[in-house]
Parts: structure tokens; C-alpha cells; sequence
């Protein structure tokens, strides 16, 4: 019964299918950085705290720190540049620069990738709902009020545009 | 940091896993990975092999038998969290799940893994051993369960032999007097709590009877506070914040003279919580 220390992989990342012979500790977030040069995804803390690595896996959002990339064999995976050039999340991006919802940046992928998966959900969600859904991401310069503000104001957007 | 290196096996089945664990003493299982693989990119763990289990049927359900509700090793925190079985049959880890964590934590991290790895500030091990749960495990032997009491044998250690896996946990399904309640305060909303209780208790026409109290971020497991189960169920819920008998000692996050003061204000939060869920 042998294990192997590297193996073969195959994805799809932004829609693009994806062969790779990838370290069994390789991490996700790392994997995406290094060997497929999407540098979108950030790494803070590498141990699931700060929500940098933020990331879309088979439609849910995970940590790509606290994920293997030998784990994603089969699997569909979107970066912030998926949800990006889709358009996707275009009305966030524009909101975020609009209330100076970043500062830095860096948190900014993840941000928006918690975001998008509460609006996706549909209806305009509470402010309290908003912080709840974007606990587990870390902004060190906003002081996130500006954060909640432009979800919100996407929310009210997106329910104005879908009647 | 990144992890030290590994081998890694995804297992198809039960007997697979349990095969591969009995021939590599130093492999660990991996499930939802969530504190695991945390532990080992800080290098706080370096098995020599990862046994995945995620690619195992029938170990995803949640299934009421009888009076007892099953739930699968790898239901994940989200799908407990959506459950409306767990919702009606276990009303105190739903109660608990939304402390798990984080959106993007709980849509992989499982509830065998929270059991499984024991973390003594964790929400599921105290909600366990608050509903007087049990634990499923399978081993060469076969399968045995073990009670919650019995599970939690300390820091991140439990019961389980090197050769067995958690593959589910059942819970007594509550009943038309069942009341539960849970409290827990953390710096931010799903970090580790520095104090947690998980409560349930029986009403009846004169108070509550059965009131189990399971604390958690106060020891080196999670531990129930008898002498304070009993004054609150004579009715005394200051009696009961004196009489707590609990242990805590300082860390990282809080003092122990905090964690104890925590404690009472929790307690009375709880009872209240029984009281109005009795009403």
C-alpha cells in the first residue's frame, strides 16, 4: 500500500483545464500562485485565520491555505481573476473603489470572493448578516465600515436591477 | 511556513483507511483539513503520511434511528448548519455550528474531524458530551462506540486506539421537554472562544431536572460543572454561578480569574436561555 510524496493532478481553474504533477504538501493557494502564476490570492497567515487566500472550490468558498492541491484533483476551482474577468463581480469592484472600501488591497480578493458568495445567495442581506459572512477575513486598514457599505449598496443594486 | 513533506493516500473505503492506518503508524487521516493542515504548515505536526477520507461513501448522512440521531463523520459544518433534521432532533448543535468558524472554515471543516481532534476550546466536544452523546469508531476489530463522557481524555487526545477511525456520532434525539442552550465569547465571531457552554437540560412542571453543563476553553477537555448543574436544577442560578466548579488556567487569550468570571456570565445567560426555551 504506497503513498506517494507527488502526484498527478487535473482541475479546471477559471474554466481552463489544468495538468499538473504537483508536492502532496503543496497547499492550494500555493499551487495557484507559484505554478499557475494567478497571484490574485493572497497568503497572510497560512493557518486559516485571515481569509486572504479566499478562493471558490466546486462553488463554495474555502481557504486555500487549509487545502491541498492534490485535494482539488477533479475539481473546479475560480480565483478573483475568474470572478474578475467573468464580470462577475465587476459591480463590487466598482463599489469597493467607488467607497474607498480598500486601502492596501490585499485583502481585497478575499473580500470580494466572501462577499460574492453571500450575494450570489440572492436578496439584500443585513448589515449584521454582511460582518457575520465576512468574519473570517482580516482588513487591517479599513476598519471595515466601508467594507459593509459597499456590499450593502451592491445588494440594493442588484435586487433594484433583477425587478 | 509550509508543511514538512508527506505522503499522501486518498482511501475509498472504510477498510482501506483502516488498512492503511494499521500499516503506517505515523499517518494521520485527513478530512476537512481545517485545523490539521493548519497544525502542520506551522509545523506543529509532521506526520509522516496523509490517509484522505474524503473520497469514502456513507459516511456524509445525518439519519434519525430510533430515538438517536446519526451523524456521518463527514458532514461538514455548513450541511450541519443547513440540516433540518439536526435543527429538529439536535437543536443544540445548531445552536453551536454558526460559532464554528467561518463561512469559507465550515464548508469543509466535518464534524468527526472536530470531534476527532479534541480541541478543548472546540463547540462540538462540549455540545457531545452536553447531549450525553456517543462516539462511532471502526477499527480491525470492528466497530465499537464509546460515550462522550469516556471520549475526552485530554489535550487533543481522546479514546480512540491508533488503529480506529471516528466514522460518526450519535446523539439522543430530543424530546417535547428537551431544552438546550449555548453561550460563547471569542475576540471575533467564530474564533476559538475563550469561554463556552453547552447546556441542556429536562422541564418539567417544578423546573428543570438533567441539567448537563459542558464547558469548553476552560480546561484541557471539555468539562462539565457538576455542583452548578445540580444548584440550577434546584432552581439557584447564583448558587450556581458560586458553586462553579471549574479550573481554567491562563492562556493566551485570557487569565484564569477572567475565565471564571466568563463562566458566571455565561451561566446566567444559559439559564435564562432554559428558562425562556421552558415557558
Amino acid at each position: 500500500m504506497s503513498a506517494a510524496t507527488t502526484l498527478d493532478i487535473a482541475l479546471t481553474v477559471n474554466g481552463e483545464p489544468i495538468q499538473a504533477r504537483v508536492d502532496a504538501r503543496r497547499s492550494l493557494v500555493d499551487f495557484i500562485r507559484e505554478d499557475l502564476s494567478l497571484t490574485g490570492s493572497h497568503i497572510g497567515c497560512e493557518q486559516g485565520v485571515c481569509g486572504a487566500c479566499t478562493m471558490r472550490v466546486n462553488d463554495e468558498i474555502v481557504r486555500g491555505c487549509l487545502t491541498l492541491a492534490v485535494q482539488c484533483d477533479g475539481a473546479t476551482v475560480e480565483t478573483i481573476e475568474g470572478l474578475s474577468d467573468s464580470g462577475e463581480v465587476a459591480d463590487l469592484q466598482e463599489a469597493f473603489e467607488q467607497r474607498n472600501a480598500l486601502q492596501c488591497g490585499f485583502c481585497t480578493p478575499g473580500v470580494i470572493a466572501a462577499a460574492q458568495d453571500l450575494l450570489r445567495r440572492g436578496g439584500i442581506p443585513s448589515r449584521d448578516q454582511i460582518r457575520a459572512h465576512l468574519s473570517g477575513n482580516y482588513c487591517r486598514c479599513t476598519g471595515y465600515h466601508a467594507i459593509v457599505d459597499a456590499i450593502e449598496a451592491v445588494a440594493n443594486a442588484r435586487v433594484s436591477t433583477s425587478r | 511556513m509550509k508543511p514538512a513533506p508527506f505522503a499522501y493516500r486518498k482511501a475509498f473505503s472504510l477498510e482501506e483507511a483502516i488498512a492503511l492506518i494499521g500499516a503506517n503508524p505515523e499517518g494521520r487521516f485527513l478530512a476537512g483539513g481545517q485545523s490539521l493542515i493548519a497544525t502542520l504548515n506551522m509545523r506543529l505536526s509532521a506526520p509522516a503520511m496523509l490517509i484522505d477520507i474524503n473520497g469514502i461513501s456513507g459516511l456524509d448522512g445525518i439519519v434519525l434511528n430510533d430515538d438517536m440521531l446519526e451523524i456521518g463523520a463527514l458532514v461538514r459544518h455548513a450541511q450541519a448548519e443547513r440540516s433540518a433534521l439536526i435543527a429538529r432532533h439536535a437543536p443544540l448543535i445548531a445552536l453551536a455550528v454558526p460559532h464554528i468558524a467561518h463561512v469559507a472554515i465550515r464548508n469543509r471543516g466535518t464534524v468527526g474531524g472536530s470531534i476527532a481532534f479534541a480541541d478543548p476550546a472546540a463547540e462540538l466536544p462540549a455540545c457531545l458530551l452536553a447531549l450525553d452523546g456517543e462516539v462511532v469508531a471502526s477499527g480491525p476489530k470492528g466497530t465499537r462506540t464509546i460515550k462522550a463522557a469516556g471520549f475526552f481524555k485530554g489535550l487533543f487526545e481522546t479514546a480512540l486506539a491508533a488503529d480506529e477511525m471516528l466514522i460518526g456520532v450519535r446523539v439522543p434525539a430530543a424530546t417535547a421537554d428537551t431544552r438546550v442552550a449555548f453561550a460563547e465569547l471569542a475576540r471575533r465571531h467564530g474564533d476559538y472562544a475563550i469561554v463556552g457552554l453547552a447546556a441542556s437540560a429536562r422541564s418539567t412542571t417544578s423546573g428543570l431536572r438533567d441539567v448537563r453543563l459542558a464547558y469548553f476553553g476552560v480546561g484541557d477537555t471539555p468539562v462539565r460543572a457538576t455542583a452548578a448543574e445540580a444548584a440550577l436544577a434546584d432552581g439557584d442560578v447564583e448558587a450556581a454561578v458560586a458553586t462553579l466548579d471549574l479550573r481554567p488556567h491562563d492562556d493566551v487569550q485570557a487569565s484564569a480569574a477572567v475565565k471564571m468570571h466568563l463562566a458566571g456570565v455565561l451561566l446566567r445567560r444559559a439559564a435564562k436561555q432554559l428558562r425562556e426555551a421552558q415557558e
